[in-house]
Order: C-alpha cells, then sequence, then structure tokens
C-alpha cells in the first residue's frame, strides 16, 4: 500500500495526471455521504475510475490502493451550486468579458452557454479551492423572458468543463421576465404561452428522423407564417415542451410561484424547477404538493423588491418542513464570483435553528442542500452530489466543519483527479506577505 | 437582468461626513467633534449645525450579564467575565468577582459572548433602502462630480427595514451613511445610533463628526466620461479633485479675511474638511490610487481618516502604516470590477498584521447583518497563511477601530467603563456561522431580544405586509 502525503500545494503535478487508473482510499476521517445522513467518524471513501467505489464506515481499503489519511478531517462530495453563472464572466463590470446575456441578440431560447464557458476563468480556480466542484451555469435574460439553455460543469482545471450540455431552459416570469416581455407579468405569460405553442406546432421536416432538436431546424420544416419566435429559437423549445429538457423558471412573489405551477394545466409534461422562491414558505404547502424542485437564495430577509417582501431567513427552512426539495443556489446575488459563499449561508440556516421563530435546517440538510438536493433538483443524484457508489469522484478533504467560517480546503478531487488549489489570489497574498520591494520589485520575485 | 450586488458595487457607494453637532441629551449637553483646532483670528468659523442630534437613549435597567467571554474591543479578553450596564454606561468589566449593583437584572452568559456593538463605518441604509426601487435611489447626486453640499443625511429614511436587520441579526448599533462613489466629492456623511426613529435627527450620533467621501478611480471616470465630460480619466480625476481643494483654500483665506464673504456650501464642507471637523473616508480600490491621494493630503493640508474598499491595502501596508490611514474593507469580495480584480481574502490580516489599522465594513444592506462572520473569514483566512491574531484582537476591526475612524472613540466602541452602553450578548462564539446576537443594547437600552418577539422591530414600511412580524 503507498502512502500519498496531503499537500496543501504542490498538487499541480498530479492535476495534470488523470487519475483514471488508480484507486485512492481516504481513511480516517469525518465522512459526510452528501444524502442528508449523518457524518461518519473513521470512514473510509474510495475512489476507482474517476468514480466512487464506497463511502463509509467498515469500508475495506484495496490492496495497492494510494491512502490518503484524513484523520482528523472531514471528507466529504464536492459541493454543487444549484443556480450560478460562474464561467460566463472573468470581470462582471468589463462588459467584453461578461456572456451572462445578450440584450442585442436576435435569438434567445436557442442560446446555449457551452460555447461561452471559459474553464480558465479565474472564478473557477477561486471557487474550487473552496470546495465547490460542480455547478447549474444559467444564462441571463437580454430582451426577452427566455435567456436560453444552460449546462451543469465541473470546476476542474481541465479544458473539458461540461457535465451536462443543455440540460435546462431558463426563463424569468417575476418583475424580471415582466420588464423582459414588454412591461406586465401578463405579457411575460403570453409570452411563455405563445412560444410554447409555436414549439408545439412546429413539425419535422418531412422524412427526417426523430433526434433530439435538428429535424425541426430543417429547411423543408413546414411552418405557419403566423409566427414571432425564430426558428430556431422555437426549435429549442421542444424538448421543454415534451418534458426533455428542464424549465427552470425565476419567481420571487407568492403569487408569481402559483401562477407558475399552473403553467402545467396547459402544458402537462412541463419539468419545472423554482429558482428564488423568497416568498415559497408561503405556499410551501401548494409547491410541495406539485412536487416541483426549488433552488432557493438562501438568506433573503430583506423586502429588496416588492416581490420579496415576505422574505425571511426561515423561507428554506420552512419550505423543506413542508417536504418541499429545497436546494440552495445563488440569483440575483453574487453568482458568478461567489458561490463559496454557499457554505457560509448553509451555516447560517443551522444557526437560526437556535433562534425562537425561525426554522432552519439541520446540519445534515443543511449540506446536502449544497449536496444531494441540488442533484436530485436537475435530474443528476446518480451521477453527483454525494459519496453513494457509482457516482462521479468529486471529493473534498476540510480541515474542520465546511459550514463553518474557519474551515479551509485541503484538497479537491474532482472526477477522480487531484486539483490544483492555487489561483492568482492565493499567488498575489504570497507575492505581497511582505509589501516591501527586497533587492528586485516583486514582478521578479522567484516562481 | 440584474445582478443587484454586483451592480449596487458598481456605483459603490463613498461618502463624507459633516460638522459635529451638539445636542441635548438626558439633560447634559454633548460636546461637538472631539478635537477642535486651536482658534485664531483668521480661523475659519463653521457655521452652526442646523441638522441637529435629537436622539435620545431610551433607558434601561441596571443589567449584569456573568460568566460570559468578553472581547472588549480593544484587543483584551476575559473568561468568565462579568459585564455591568448602569444609566445606560459600562459601569464595570471584570472577572466574577466583579461588584454587581443591587437589584441588577442578572443574565447569565455562560457559553456565551459579550462584546461591544458592531460598527459599520460604511452603509447606505436609508440611503438606498429596501425596497430598492427607482423612487428609493437617493445615494448618487450623479449631476456633478463635485458635490461636497449635499448630505447623506438628507437621503435617510428611517423605515428602511434595513436597519432593523442589521440590528437583530448583525449586532450593529452604530453606523455611518455615507453617499455614494459616482462623485470625486460625493458630500458628507453621518453617523448614526442604530434605533428605529422617526426622523433622522432622532439617530443622529451626538457629538459624532460628520464625514466627507471622496472617490477615486472607475466610478467617477465612468459616470462621467460616458457623459464626454470631466473626469473621463484617473488622471482627470485627480485634476478635478485638485483643482476643488485649490478653490477651498482660496475661499478659506477669503472667509477669513472677509466674514462678509458670501457662503459657499461646497466650501464650508471642503474647509471643515481641512480643518478636521469633518473626517475624509475615500473609496479607493487601488494601492497606487491609494498613494496618490495620500500625496494629494499632504499638498492641500487634509487628512484621510480610511481608505474604503481598499482592496489593494495588502500591496502598501507599510505605506498606510506611516501615514496612520485606517482601511475598511471586505473579507472576500472581488472581480465584479476591475478595479476589484486584484483582492485576496487575506486583505484585512495582511494589513493588521503590517501594523496599519484594519476595519471590517459591509456597503451592503445584507453584508451589515454579518460583518463578524467577515471577519471571522479573514481571520482564519489570516491564519492559514502563518498569521495568527487572536480573536480578541480581531473584535477591534469591528469596533475600537471604526470608532477611532468616525472619530467617537471616546463614546463607543469598547466596553471601557463610563462609555456608552452599546453591548452585544451572542448566543455562541461570534466567529461562528452558527452564532446569533441573543440581545443588543444601545445606550443600556435592550433593543433586541432573540426571545422575546415584542423587541423585534417592524418598520412602518413593513406594517400591514405579508411577513409583518415575522423573525428575518
Amino acid at each position: 500500500m503507498k502512502a500519498l502525503g496531503l499537500l496543501l500545494a504542490g498538487v499541480a503535478a498530479l492535476a495534470a495526471t488523470p487519475a483514471v487508473a488508480q484507486t485512492i482510499a481516504i481513511t480516517g476521517g469525518r465522512v459526510v455521504v452528501g444524502d442528508g445522513s449523518p457524518p461518519i467518524d473513521g470512514g473510509t471513501v474510495v475512489i476507482r475510475n474517476g468514480r466512487v467505489v464506497a463511502a463509509g464506515a467498515g469500508v475495506n481499503v484495496p490492496a495497492g490502493a494510494t491512502t490518503v489519511d484524513a484523520s482528523g478531517k472531514w471528507v466529504t462530495p464536492g459541493l454543487v451550486a444549484g443556480f450560478s453563472r460562474i464561467g460566463l464572466t472573468e470581470v462582471d463590470a468589463v462588459d467584453e468579458t461578461n456572456d451572462i446575456s445578450a440584450n442585442n441578440s436576435p435569438f434567445n431560447a436557442a442560446i446555449d452557454v457551452v460555447p461561452a464557458i471559459n474553464p480558465q476563468s479565474a472564478s473557477i480556480a477561486v471557487n474550487r479551492a473552496a470546495g465547490i466542484t460542480r455547478a447549474v451555469v444559467s444564462p441571463g435574460t437580454g430582451r426577452s423572458i427566455f435567456a436560453g439553455q444552460g449546462a451543469v460543469i465541473d470546476l476542474g482545471g481541465d479544458m473539458e468543463p461540461i457535465t451536462r450540455p443543455r440540460l435546462f431552459q431558463f426563463i424569468e416570469l417575476g418583475e424580471t421576465g415582466a420588464e423582459d416581455a414588454g412591461g406586465s407579468r401578463a405579457a411575460a405569460h403570453v409570452m411563455l404561452r405563445n412560444a410554447l405553442r409555436e414549439a408545439r406546432d412546429l413539425r419535422p421536416g418531412a422524412g427526417r428522423g426523430a433526434g433530439p432538436n435538428d429535424p425541426h431546424i430543417q429547411a423543408d420544416a413546414r411552418r405557419s407564417e403566423d409566427v414571432l419566435l425564430t426558428r430556431f429559437d422555437a426549435a429549442a423549445l421542444v424538448p421543454v415542451l415534451q418534458g426533455r429538457q428542464l424549465l427552470l423558471v425565476h419567481v420571487e412573489r407568492a403569487s408569481d410561484l402559483l401562477q407558475t405551477l399552473a403553467l402545467r394545466e396547459e402544458f402537462p409534461n412541463l419539468r419545472l424547477v423554482l429558482i428564488g422562491a423568497t416568498e415559497g414558505w408561503r405556499v410551501a404547502d401548494r409547491i410541495a404538493a406539485a412536487r416541483v424542485p426549488v433552488i432557493a437564495n438562501a438568506l433573503n430577509d430583506l423586502p429588496s423588491t416588492f416581490e420579496q417582501l415576505a422574505a425571511t431567513q426561515s423561507n428554506v427552512g420552512r419550505m423543506r418542513a413542508a417536504g418541499v426539495n429545497v436546494a440552495l443556489g445563488m440569483i440575483n446575488d453574487d453568482e458568478t464570483r461567489q458561490i463559496r459563499l454557499l457554505t457560509q449561508y448553509a451555516g447560517n440556516l443551522v444557526g437560526i435553528g437556535r433562534v425562537p421563530g425561525h426554522t432552519g435546517l439541520s446540519w445534515d440538510e443543511a449540506f446536502a442542500s449544497l449536496s444531494a438536493h441540488p442533484a436530485e433538483a436537475i435530474g443528476l443524484a446518480d451521477e453527483i452530489g454525494s459519496l453513494r457508489p457509482g457516482r462521479r469522484a468529486d471529493v473534498v478533504i476540510w480541515d474542520g466543519d465546511p459550514l463553518e467560517l474557519a474551515t479551509g480546503v485541503d484538497a479537491v478531487w474532482i472526477d477522480g483527479v487531484q486539483q490544483d488549489l492555487t489561483n492568482r489570489q492565493t499567488r498575489l497574498r504570497d507575492r505581497y506577505r511582505q509589501p516591501q520591494e527586497g533587492a528586485l520589485p516583486h514582478a521578479y520575485d522567484p516562481r | 437582468m440584474a445582478l443587484s450586488k454586483g451592480r449596487s458595487a458598481l456605483l459603490g457607494f463613498v461618502a463624507a461626513a459633516a460638522l459635529a453637532g451638539c445636542a441635548q441629551n438626558g439633560g447634559e449637553t454633548e460636546s461637538a467633534s472631539a478635537s477642535q483646532p486651536s482658534s485664531s483670528r483668521e480661523r475659519y468659523t463653521p457655521p452652526e449645525d442646523p441638522y441637529p442630534s435629537t436622539y435620545r437613549p431610551y433607558g434601561g435597567v441596571p443589567t449584569a450579564i456573568t460568566g460570559a467571554t468578553v472581547f472588549d474591543g480593544e484587543g483584551g479578553r476575559i473568561e468568565n467575565g462579568t459585564v455591568v450596564l448602569v444609566d445606560g454606561r459600562i459601569q464595570a468589566v471584570g472577572g466574577p468577582d466583579t461588584p454587581i449593583p443591587e437589584g441588577a437584572t442578572r443574565i447569565d452568559g455562560a457559553g456565551r459572548w459579550v462584546t461591544p456593538g458592531v460598527i459599520d463605518v460604511h452603509s447606505h441604509l436609508g440611503d438606498y433602502p429596501s425596497p430598492g426601487v427607482d423612487a428609493h435611489s437617493d445615494g448618487n447626486e450623479m449631476t456633478n462630480p463635485v458635490r461636497p453640499e449635499v448630505w447623506a443625511e438628507h437621503s435617510v429614511w428611517p423605515q428602511d427595514p434595513g436597519f432593523s436587520r442589521a440590528l437583530a441579526n448583525g449586532g450593529i448599533t452604530t453606523l455611518q451613511i455615507l453617499p455614494g462613489s459616482a462623485n470625486l466629492f460625493g458630500g458628507r456623511g453621518v453617523t448614526l445610533r442604530n434605533v428605529p426613529a422617526r426622523t433622522m435627527q432622532a439617530m443622529r450620533f451626538p457629538g459624532a463628526p460628520r464625514g466627507l467621501k471622496l472617490a477615486c478611480g472607475e466610478n467617477p471616470k465612468r459616470v462621467y466620461g460616458n457623459r464626454n465630460t470631466m473626469p473621463s480619466t484617473r488622471m482627470g480625476n485627480v485634476a478635478v479633485m485638485r483643482s476643488t481643494w485649490q478653490r477651498a483654500i482660496e475661499y478659506r483665506e477669503r472667509r477669513a479675511r472677509d466674514p462678509n464673504t458670501a457662503r459657499d456650501l461646497q466650501m464650508d464642507t471642503l474647509v471643515e474638511a481641512m480643518d478636521g471637523d469633518i473626517l475624509i473616508h475615500n473609496h479607493c480600490y487601488r494601492a497606487d490610487e491609494m498613494a496618490i491621494m495620500l500625496d494629494m493630503a499632504r499638498e492641500f493640508g487634509f487628512r484621510i481618516s480610511t481608505f474604503h474598499h481598499a482592496v489593494e491595502s495588502y500591496k502598501i501596508a507599510d505605506l498606510l502604516r506611516e501615514n496612520g490611514t485606517c482601511s475598511a474593507m471586505w473579507a472576500d469580495w472581488w472581480g465584479f470590477k476591475m478595479e476589484a480584480y486584484d483582492a485576496v481574502n487575506e486583505n484585512i490580516p495582511l494589513v493588521h498584521n503590517a501594523g496599519a489599522c484594519a476595519i471590517v465594513h459591509s456597503d451592503d444592506a445584507n453584508g451589515i447583518q454579518r460583518l463578524n462572520q467577515e471577519a471571522a473569514k479573514a481571520l482564519a483566512d489570516g491564519r492559514r497563511m502563518g498569521i495568527d491574531i487572536p480573536d480578541e484582537v480581531a473584535w477591534r476591526w469591528l469596533a475600537i477601530n471604526p470608532a477611532q475612524a468616525l472619530g467617537i472613540q471616546e463614546q463607543t466602541g469598547s466596553l471601557r467603563p463610563g462609555k456608552r452602553a452599546d453591548v452585544v450578548l451572542w448566543n455562541g462564539n461570534p466567529f461562528s456561522a452558527y452564532t446569533r446576537p441573543q440581545q443588543v443594547w444601545i445606550d443600556g437600552a435592550l433593543l433586541h431580544d432573540m426571545n422575546n418577539p415584542q423587541l423585534r422591530p417592524v418598520s412602518d414600511f413593513e406594517l400591514g405586509q405579508p411577513g409583518e412580524g415575522d423573525v428575518k
């Protein structure tokens, strides 16, 4: 059995080495499976060929495995940001680097974020170093309620970030949707219904196969002349209409949530996910009955808009208590760069449980809201979000409780590949440990 | 599509303060600003404060918290400590043998922490209140890059629900409201007691000097450059600032020679800032720009109290120490704009470790609810790079350091006997994500108690709305 010293720095060489043929056993740590079950002290996590083999107590270390001693540490699945825009900007306010939305594009629903995602963005490395390994990445709307199609990505240090392309369509149906649609919520709902009907009426060209998208954009596909959407946009909504692609809907107000749930009366195959849902607690029983998952902002507690008047940090806990599947994400927050704050947010939801009148989350549920629950919400629970056997080997070793403020990340694996945790920020920090120049300016510091 | 926090940060608000006020307070007259330059016949005389504080402490009962871990806000720590509040003031701080007055309400602080109330030197509550609709956008007078005549206090809407969130969730007892940073000279800032009130004046911190907000960098040059007016560059920023300070010097001389010289409200603010009656709070991200501002201060004879945001202070921490200038910083905000691209998580501990003055600030209605947590993150990041600052010393970043930056260190900012009884009892270690303020006192008045729904302030705006009176 080989022993691998766990190093914070110096994994750069390892990061370039695909670990697919390697069996790694992480032993002695407090293991969190991530599915809402309690932590297991002295557990072992075995990964091989980029997948989890086993995790928990009484797991044998396979012969020939490289072992990592995690005694005194916490071992968890890599975290999943349930909603984000990471990888779509370098500097938000520098327009040339910002690919979130396209106000002057003739297209909307057809937009696909995949070509815009930059795995070399500084934000990917910064958030990876904080234990985030996967993220739901959504475009933002331009001049339509349809933002386009989003993806799930990994935050690995390679050039292949896409876990699932075009997993969902993202739309706005609250205050932003009203503005996008020309000025009212009613107009936003008409825009949505019209678009889905145009998608329904779209027919593949004669004699074409039934591939997922292509038949609908063939030149000989028949279409009415009375249409608003481009052919490409209408085609992009066919999988939404058929329930083959998720429809993520950003709404905050209680009435907007109910109106969104009601869409299934006309379009029964829609697979809805509610994003935001700041007033979700007021209609939690209805959301639970509809069995629609929610990806919520954790800590909204201000009436920052008129669609969030009932905001409270108990929102997530109350929805969970009502039986809603709630995950945490970030929208209209710092979702391009700061999804690393989700651990702090989840910790706060644990903390409010000690305040009379508040409804928080248990620690186990709070952690799962960053692991299994977002994976379940987007239909990828068999792939990511926990250390159950067969999942992708996204593993993080922490030097303490992952939801605590003082905790740092010791090591990260994504798809079984150990990751480099250095980034621009750590390099700048190290350069200016002593601010004064030495014999030569800092620009000449040894690298 | 709106990225709300990013958007607000783009117009990152930084403001200034105004002159100190005199106020009747519980029968005693509190003096005006802490330090008055020596008077001379040629000295410019500031006008009487026309918007004086009407704040009054709400009163409380003699209270003793016992058995708690105490951070005194100046770097001291007492285990099994006792803190006694009497007549709105800190009466005693000490160990278990500290005398407790007869009849005092006793609170068992075992397993809990006691700290001075948290002070935020950089807030826009009231000026950019919730809900954040256009009709409420009152923090940037974006009509000219030189607007020292505007006062942030004249925009403060006391019904902003954000004040009570900052109290109940963040333990904020004092905060400075600053104008935004669209302008080079953004106007005067005002320091408030965080008490619910009908008027701004009823929140004004008696005797606290006002501030003057200056802004470097991207915001002024973007806002005015986009209109093809000056400034459109960083050198334009500096040129307009220098011209303006020069005018202020000439105005001061004219007024001293001839008291009948017509008053200029812009210049009044700048002269009071040069005289030290108004403290300068300078929004400035980049190290190179902070260094230029320090030179400008020498050129025209003013002093910069604090650089705000200061994401590159770690690059010039030595220079900041030599100049005695504080840095008010976030723990980990970065990358939302070009001048925030070089932020590091260790900025606060690096500045502290160099012997310079470090402050944790919010600039944000959400961040102000968790300044203790921001300090905790920065502290931990510092420790991981080998800067081992004790918890109780790090609390200076939330207490005596911001008090000094605001010129109110004789009144609050630490648990020193005789100071205002601005106190937070936390239900655990305040550097934990699992901890909340259990009780908050302002001048000895218990204004938040997590166990008492009656002590959960509800602003006028929230009355009759969904969620009224809910835990937030």
